[in-house]
């Protein structure tokens, strides 16, 4: 199954009012220091970057560690300027790329 | 398996605790019938109570989207069938462990899950805590929530309501502990700093953040029986199920939460 995300962004929203945007995405994030029932290493596999845009421009980045636990919650917040599209992307370990959009309306 | 120290530390508190209350205490009365949830943390209650905040309900989206898939060589899927969960899937959680005809026992929902799964779809059973199986009990039980717990009580049930009764009750494990020693007779104290609530399977799967992911009642239930250092139950065996029936009539009225967050 590929990842699956979730996100929340308040609909609708006035100009200039602060909202809180929330973003859960299902990944093992599995550290690279566990080991396994056979004795060896579970290799590294996480998210290592998450970022977001709205209307093109960036407004939040993360940088992820192996101490972070499964499916990473993330929640910031941003000023409502206008209308458009939030744009969220995660990129990890073993080529996981993962991206997601939420509308937003301003008025 | 190695048990973490801070595990072990609990249990020899456990037998200190227990040797001193003999007695077994009543069952719990209805009034004082309490979720898990209340013996939480502010935080994670909160991540259960946010949507957008509780990881078990990405599972909920997989399962709505395995509802629809076609299975098996009949290429059915539950929606075949079933239609749309949130009308005919509504309170049916609240109803297992439900006695099976056929089978002449009680199933839970994961078995029936794969009793539909082989003799509807004439596809492979699901492995026990598959994420494919978790994902489909976690959606199935979702349509539930909020419904009170209701398992039948009649003439076909009663029996294996007494056996996972007797389950319950009996004293069993290197610790020579019963279920009920701590959950009948000891909720609400603490176990080494940890409350022991009255252990009501309301909000299963549940998403453990021990665990990292989501979880069985099954799952759990292993979880306590090694922690008595008693041998746990193999998945799907007749003692289990007769236990999750029993522990859902012993929390009958309670609400349905999942998918519910535990620490």
């Amino acid at each position: 199954m590929t990842a699956r995300a979730l996100i929340s962004v308040p609909p609708k929203t006035k100009r200039g009012e602060v909202v809180e945007i929330k973003a859960l995405i299902s990944h093992p994030m599995e550290s690279g220091y566990r080991v396994g029932p056979n004795g060896t290493r579970i290799p590294r596999d996480i998210i290592r970057e998450f970022a977001c845009t709205y209307n093109g421009e960036e407004i939040f980045r993360a940088e992820l560690s192996p101490a972070i636990a499964a499916n990473p919650f993330l929640s910031f917040c941003t000023i409502a300027t206008e209308s458009g599209t939030l744009a969220f992307r995660w990129s990890g370990d073993n080529g996981f790329a993962a991206t997601e959009t939420a509308e937003i309306t301003v008025e | 398996m190695i048990l973490p120290r801070r595990f072990c530390g609990w249990l020899t508190a456990a037998a200190t605790l227990l040797a001193s209350s003999v007695a077994a205490a009543a069952d719990i009365p209805a009034a004082e019938r309490r979720s898990g949830y209340e013996f939480m943390g502010r935080e994670t209650r909160a991540m259960q109570d946010d949507d957008a905040a509780n990881p078990g309900m990405l599972s909920v989206l997989d399962g709505e989207a395995l509802w629809r898939r076609a299975e098996g060589p009949a290429g059915k899927s539950c929606a075949s069938c079933h239609g749309e969960a949130h009308a005919s899937m509504r309170s049916v959680a609240a109803r297992y462990p439900a006695f099976d005809t056929a089978r002449g026992r009680p199933v839970d929902l994961e078995g029936r899950i794969n009793l539909c799964r082989t003799e509807r779809q004439e596809g492979p059973a699901l492995a026990y805590e598959s994420r494919e199986l978790l994902a489909l009990t976690a959606y199935v039980a979702y349509q539930s929530r909020g419904q009170p717990i209701a398992v039948a009580e009649d003439p076909k049930t009663r029996p294996f309501l007494a056996a996972g009764r007797e389950i319950f009750e009996r004293r069993q494990g290197q610790l020579n502990l019963s279920c009920a020693q701590c959950h009948d007779d000891n909720w609400g104290q603490r176990l080494a700093g940890v409350p022991i609530p009255q252990a009501h399977p309301t909000g299963y799967p549940v998403y453990r953040l021990e665990w990292q992911s989501l979880g069985s009642l099954q799952r759990r239930l292993r979880n306590c029986f090694v922690g008595m250092r008693a041998e746990p139950y193999p998945n799907d065996a007749p003692e289990i199920v007769e236990l999750e029936l029993y522990l859902a009539w012993r929390a009958r009225g309670l609400p349905i939460e999942t998918p519910a967050v535990r620490p």
